[in-house]
């Protein structure tokens, strides 16, 4: 361990961009657990497979439209289409798993849905794993829209946007970071005011009621895992993006820590992920920072420990309103 | 009794476990009346709303609504047909608020996708604004009652009272035909349960609805039925007016129990 003897303003600031960044993709990632558990108190762990998919789908438009060293179309438009396509995808694999891994199990013991998600995502890794192989992929994002990408210049993504002191922000940082908001307003503008979202906040809150009420509670469900996977989508791209390294178990540990997110924020509430997803965030990027990178996981998973000891519900969570 | 009742149950039975709670039922409601359903506790009554709205498959028998049956079909679909139900036990959203309560019983009559939502498009955010009027107007048909700052009030700090006219208010949402009520005096003070007796009266005459409602209050029910439907044991024991019904020797028996010789 080497701690630093002062206090050094630069790397703390540094870190906290870097765990910012982070944590947005974990936020994500988490957002689709809490709404998947909200609604039908399920943990659903093929959730970050789902993620790696969406990961891989990025991967493919890129390698389709050329790859990271000579794309045939402008860098932005490029971005964009992996970004939608690999939602699109990864939103249509959730519906697609809602419908033949969990709905048949509706109304089994919790724990029968529960082995099911195991299966899904050990079918999802390893269905990766036999089209695309054991190796690491990768977004050379380093590289991408470089126009000297055979000397290793840096493309606009990885250099640095701006430099304050020594404090580095990368375009990629920014883009992540204001997708990931611009992804959670409108997530809450749809729960908070549509139609759709007073139906999923009805069904999450009593599923046969809002049924006789004419909500059609399976379709509402199909949609909460739809949104779901499209937010964990967005994050595997983001991954691609920031580190580069796409590969078939990726979604593992990152599903463990955007279910760690969930939990600490408070399983169930949305803002409670967005929370959780930061803290772990800046959990890992202070930990390895300060502590050496082979703290992070330790002090991530410390902190589920310690929130679960303290408040099990979560820091934003809340028990349930008992009914009279 | 006409071939194309508006509602009705055809020999409906269901059983739990060995147990019979409907038996051979049948039952008729008529467009417009107002029908109570009595009988003791457990003797089904719940039962019967839960076989009409989709929650239990009857075992056998049908259910005729508007001439089509009903029976095995999930509970959303019923309820877009035009059957909507209340709860004895109070089933409100309590996490939304007093509006938002209503407007996601509206929610089966939308038809905007969740892409339309997402991005406002017009016919999303009109669908939107349709949802609301509608909730406004329900809510008004309950006078000072649900009115004004309480449209934002959460659902939970609502009286019990209101509760109960919540829940009417949810259930009309849903643009129904048929009403059934469960229990919607239970908890209610003597004033209040005078005046959920007119509330039921003016939801025939200025809402247009037909009205079966679960009853214990007598008072509620001499005061609003056309008809009274009595039940024991899942078996249909009376069937008449209020008076014939009160007095029927079978009703006050399965009430009261029998009286013993000498």
């Amino acid at each position: 361990m080497h701690l630093p003897l002062a206090f050094n303003a630069e790397l703390f600031i540094q870190l906290l961009v870097n765990g910012i960044t982070l944590g947005s993709l974990y936020a994500l990632i988490a957002l689709g657990y809490s709404m998947v558990y909200g609604i039908l108190k399920l943990l659903n762990f093929a959730h970050g497979d789902v993620y790696m998919i969406g990961a891989f789908t990025g991967y493919g438009v890129l390698t389709l439209l050329g790859g990271p060293l000579s794309p045939s179309i402008a860098i932005a438009p490029l971005i964009v289409l992996m970004f939608l396509a690999a939602m699109v995808a990864a939103g249509l694999l959730g519906v697609v798993i809602e419908r033949f891994a969990y709905r048949p199990l509706r109304e089994s013991p919790r724990i029968a849905p529960l082995i099911s998600a195991l299966g899904v995502s050990f079918f999802l890794q390893n269905s990766a794993l036999l089209l695309f192989g054991a190796q690491f992929r990768s977004y050379d994002s380093f590289v991408l829209g470089s126009k000297n990408p055979e000397f290793f210049e840096p493309g606009p993504l990885t250099d640095a946007l701006f430099v304050v002191k020594n404090v580095n922000v990368q375009l990629i940082q920014v883009i992540v970071l204001s997708t990931t908001v611009a992804l959670m307003v409108a997530l809450t503008a749809l729960i908070a005011k549509t139609a759709i979202g007073k139906a999923m906040r009805a069904t999450s809150y009593d599923r046969e009621a809002a049924a006789m009420m004419g909500i059609d509670t399976d379709r509402v469900i199909a949609t909460t895992f739809f949104i779901g996977s499209v937010l964990a989508g967005a994050a595997g791209v983001m991954f691609g993006l920031l580190f580069s390294q796409v590969f078939h178990f990726m979604g593992f540990l990152a599903g463990l820590k955007g279910f760690t997110a969930a939990v600490v924020g408070g399983i169930g509430s949305i803002p409670g992920a967005m929370l959780g997803g930061l803290l772990v965030g800046l959990a890992e990027s202070m930990a390895g920072g300060y502590l050496g990178g082979r703290w992070s996981d330790l002090t991530v998973f410390g902190i589920l420990i310690l929130v679960l000891l303290v408040r099990p519900s979560g820091l934003l969570g809340t028990r349930a309103i008992h009914k009279v | 009794m006409t071939e194309q009742a508006f509602f009705e149950l055809r020999d409906v039975s269901k059983s739990f476990g060995g147990l019979s709670v409907v038996d051979r039922l049948t039952l008729h409601v008529d467009e417009g009346e107002i029908v109570s359903l009595i009988g003791p506790n457990g003797a089904g009554k719940t039962t019967v709303f839960n076989l009409v709205t989709g929650i239990y498959r009857p075992a056998s028998g049908e259910i005729r609504f508007r001439g089509r049956n009903v029976a095995g079909l999930p509970p959303h679909k019923i309820t877009q047909l035009g059957i909507a139900r209340t709860f004895q036990t109070l089933r409100l959203f309590l996490n939304m608020s007093v509006k938002e309560n209503v407007m996601a019983a509206a929610y089966g009559h939308t038809r905007s996708t969740m892409v339309e939502a997402v991005f406002r498009l017009p016919r999303a955010r009109r669908e939107e604004r349709e949802i609301a009027e509608l909730a406004e107007e329900k809510l008004a048909f309950f006078g000072p009652r649900l009115a004004g700052y309480r449209h934002d009030q959460q659902a939970y700090n609502l009286s019990y009272a209101n509760r109960r006219r919540l829940e009417i208010a949810r259930a009309m949402a849903t643009n129904p035909s048929l009403l059934l009520l469960d229990e919607p005096a239970a908890g209610m003070n003597p004033a209040e349960t005078h005046e959920l007796t007119e509330l039921i009266g003016r939801l025939r005459t200025d809402g247009g609805y037909t009205v079966l409602v679960i009853e214990h209050d007598m008072h509620v029910v001499e005061g609003i039925s056309d008809r009274v439907i009595a039940l024991d044991h899942g078996v249909k024991i009376a069937e008449g007016s209020f008076d014939e019904v009160a007095t029927d020797d079978r009703v006050v028996e399965a009430y009261l129990g029998r009286q013993g010789p000498g």
